[in-house]
């Protein structure tokens, strides 16, 4: 397939997962704010969402403090700021009208469609207790995308491309939110670790309900690393998310009759350390590390992927 | 004592008149008449809502409004019987074999203005003529491979060409989606016609690509389609036409070109390129060649092109073919190039460029039909008769100003159909463009694009400036219809 389609078929795909993700990221972080205002911390619990979306130096050029109206301003509206939910659903929609006819009908009008409702919406969407509401509502836009992509495409390149950048995206937003609270994680936390904070950081990934499925037992701290980057159960664990990129990428290579480059090395050996590690080497190495060589490396892997099908 | 009207002579209309419908309408006629206005609406509402659904716009860029507009589709369809298809698409052949004549005669051995048949100055000096093209032979000798030729009726046997569409002609998208459009909506009325169907162009269409690929590429030739870009106001139209023959749509940076060989970057690495249906002008082409500015071309695709390594469809320079200021001379190189009488008439043009004619039309402006002679889309024209003093005082000046620029037609009193409008159904101004494709042979589809001025007494049918669709209907006999169905073969001109 054309290098050009493929590039906007894997961006449509990231930016559509980014509004997702952060969009879950907001709902989380307003959550806290709310409970963690008898610890007098809110403005931590947006510091660290906007960590965690990687917008930090730009957002504090143009906004005196992180409280929370400007950082949902920021995350949701700010044309500045390409996480933000507003201008990632145009980004996803631009990539995919330049590839209309490689997209299904009904991917196309998840698009769309919310990208006509959003860049018509007024600040008062997210004033008062309406945030809620219009959270879901991306939520359910990026589900209906995925959805569609599940069901409606064929099993051929294209459909491996989007897959590529869901998964890729996915896999960076689940150790980025990790990280913004690693030191939840770390040896001297045991005691101060709040249980608030911990179904927190399980929310972020709507894994609270899987956490219990699988262990069965009180919130702890390593076993939620562990779910969250060695459990391949867990949809949107770095486990299950680059064990999809490097599957895709083997499917690619097979479809082209074995071509494979830098890419497929980066991604096999990413995903077979996280197949067969164990959560103690990682704490012991401490969290924080290993996660910070995780995003680079994903980063890195990102830019193999456009070097070997794209920018050759 | 009778007096003489003041009024133009009304125009032909193609269903007839209510005391005597002409044959081919007579069904529609009979639908017309046992369809309540209520059905019609509600097919209208459906017709939009399909149209919007496949996102079928036309981008106007520049205007202020919605950039991504629906063209208005008028559900009563255009008959063209048998007969009279024959005709017209005989006399199509034989226009479009000599305008390809034409252009390899001015490229090659300029037989025809050595033989002075066509004024040498007009050609050469021509913003149409490249002289990059000059000694270039395309496979087949073909330099239009897809031609649009406007057409226009004023009477049961007047058929006029308004004007040549050599370079990139569209519309040909909805030929067919305004045919699939009637056949889900009017099943039952399509049912009691014989209509030659449409749907095999794409098909014809890349066989005509594949039939002029270089010799070297074999029987799979690999065909694309360049387009400048989801701006294009045609873009949906590559993207169908793309997604029907089952090739790709590239825009510039897709191409690369490597010892004057064309490459399109895949995901399993460069793949060469045989054939390109290019919807981008020649200007834009090629930075090394022509504007260097162009961020929509290949750079290097001319030499590759010349070294007859890649084929173009249309080839560059296509375009001195349908210059308004070379228009007046096709019936003479029907003559010339093929001997024989053209069978399609021009309509009787004047440019204001000589002093008889520019005399002629500043005297009748208030008559005349002034258009740019490199004018498209409607835009800056004159229809006198519909023309404010002021209006025509502005033309006067503008032609006395920059006389080549202009050129002038008799205002035609063009054939009308029934078309739904606010009032009730009435009579508007059509005209058809038929598309013809050259390769080894060549083919067209019975039928085209009918385009229709929406406004009443208007005689402007471009998309741009208000006008609409309707689908074509050519019958496959001329025969009763009542009680027949539609056949299942398939014709192809």
């Amino acid at each position: 397939m054309l290098s050009s389609t493929a590039d906007n078929l894997f961006w449509a795909a990231r930016y559509a997962e980014r509004a997702g993700n952060v969009a879950r990221g907001i709902g989380v972080a307003s959550r806290m704010a709310a409970v963690s205002a008898r610890l007098g911390d809110e403005v931590g619990e947006w510091r660290a969402l906007l960590t965690a979306t990687g917008g930090d130096a730009s957002f504090h050029r143009k906004y005196p403090a992180p409280t929370g109206d400007a950082v949902v301003h920021w995350l949701v509206f700010d044309h500045d700021n390409p996480s933000g939910i507003l201008p990632c659903f145009e980004a996803a929609r631009h990539n995919g009208r330049a590839v209309r006819t490689a997209l299904t009908v009904d991917m196309w009008e998840a698009l769309n469609d919310g990208w006509t409702h959003l860049r018509q919406l007024t600040p008062d969407a997210v004033e008062g207790e309406a945030l809620p509401e219009l959270l879901g509502w991306v939520r359910d836009r990026v589900t209906l995308f995925n959805g569609a992509a599940q069901e409606t495409m064929l099993r051929t390149e294209a459909w491996r491309f989007v897959r590529l950048g869901t998964m890729l995206e996915r896999a960076d937003n689940t150790a980025r939110l990790l990280d913004v609270r690693h030191q939840l994680f770390g040896p001297d936390a045991a005691e101060a670790v709040d249980y608030v904070q911990l179904q927190a950081v399980l929310r972020s990934v709507s894994a609270l309900r899987s956490y219990q499925w699988i262990y069965r037992d009180r919130l702890a701290a390593p076993k939620i690393a562990e779910l969250m980057i060695l459990r391949p159960e867990l949809p949107r664990g770095l486990a299950a998310c680059l064990g999809q990129v490097a599957a895709m990428l083997d499917a690619i290579a097979d479809g082209q009759g074995g071509r494979r480059g830098e890419c497929h090395r980066q991604a096999g050996l990413l995903a077979a350390e996280l197949r067969y590690g164990r959560i103690d080497d990682i704490l012991g190495e401490g969290l924080h590390a290993f996660l910070t060589r995780t995003i680079a490396r994903t980063a890195e892997l990102g830019a193999a992927i456009e070097d070997f099908y794209i920018r050759h | 004592m009778p007096r003489v009207s003041q009024t133009k002579p009304a125009a032909f209309n193609e269903m007839g008149t209510p005391d005597s419908v002409r044959a081919a309408y007579a069904e529609i006629d009979r639908w017309l008449r046992s369809t309540p206005r209520e059905m019609l609406d509600r097919k209208r509402r459906e017709a939009e809502l399909l149209f919007r659904r496949i996102g079928i716009t036309f981008a106007v860029y520049g205007e202020g409004g919605d950039p991504e507009r629906l063209i208005p589709f008028d559900l009563i369809p255009r008959i063209i019987a048998r007969a009279e298809w024959e005709r017209l698409s005989v006399g199509l052949r034989q226009r479009v074999r000599a305008l390809n004549a034409f252009l390899a005669d001015v490229y090659g051995p300029q037989e025809i203005l050595r033989a002075g048949r066509i004024p040498r100055e007009l050609v050469l000096e021509n913003e149409g003529y490249r002289a990059e093209m000059v000694g270039v032979v395309p496979p087949g000798g073909v330099f239009t491979q897809i031609a649009g030729i406007d057409m226009v009726r004023t009477g049961p046997d007047d058929f006029y060409v308004l004007e040549d569409n050599c370079r990139t002609p569209s519309g040909v998208s909805y030929m067919m989606e305004n045919r699939e459009a009637m056949l889900r909506l009017f099943p039952k009325l399509c049912a009691r016609h014989k209509i030659a169907p449409v749907g095999r162009y794409p098909e014809e269409l890349l066989a005509t690509l594949k039939a002029v690929a270089p010799a070297r590429a074999g029987d799979d030739p690999t065909v694309v389609i360049l387009t400048p870009g989801p701006y294009n106001s045609a873009y949906y139209e590559h993207c169908f036409l793309a997604d029907e023959m089952g090739i790709e749509v590239v825009e510039g940076a897709d191409l690369f070109v490597q010892d004057r060989i064309v490459y399109m970057r895949t995901t399993a690495g460069p793949k060469r390129v045989d054939v390109i249906y290019r919807r981008i002008d020649d200007e834009f082409l090629d930075p090394e060649v022509f504007r260097a500015d162009s961020l929509v071309g290949v750079p290097g695709l001319m030499a590759a092109y010349r070294a007859g390594n890649v084929s173009l469809a249309n080839a560059p320079g296509a375009g001195i073919a349908d210059d308004k200021a070379i228009y007046p001379y096709v019936p003479e190189m029907v003559r010339f190039y093929l001997g024989e009488e053209p069978l399609l008439a021009n309509v009787p043009t004047y440019l204001c460029e000589r002093d008889d004619d520019r005399k002629y039309v500043l005297a009748h402006l208030d008559q005349l039909v002034v258009k740019l002679a490199k004018g498209s889309g409607g835009y800056g024209m004159l229809i006198g008769p519909h023309a404010t003093q002021e209006q025509r005082l502005e033309f006067r000046a503008r032609i006395l100003a920059r006389p080549g620029d202009y050129i002038a037609q008799p205002t035609l009193a063009l054939s009308t159909c029934p078309t739904i409008a606010e009032q009730g159904i009435a009579p508007r101004h059509v005209d058809l463009r038929p598309f013809v494709l050259s390769g080894k042979d060549i083919r067209i589809v019975p039928g085209g694009l009918t385009r229709v001025a929406l406004k009443e007494g208007s005689l402007v049918v471009n998309s741009s400036q208000g006008g609409g669709t309707k689908d074509t209907w050519v019958l496959e006999d001329d025969g009763p219809q009542a009680g027949m169905t539609q056949s299942a073969s398939q014709v192809a001109g």
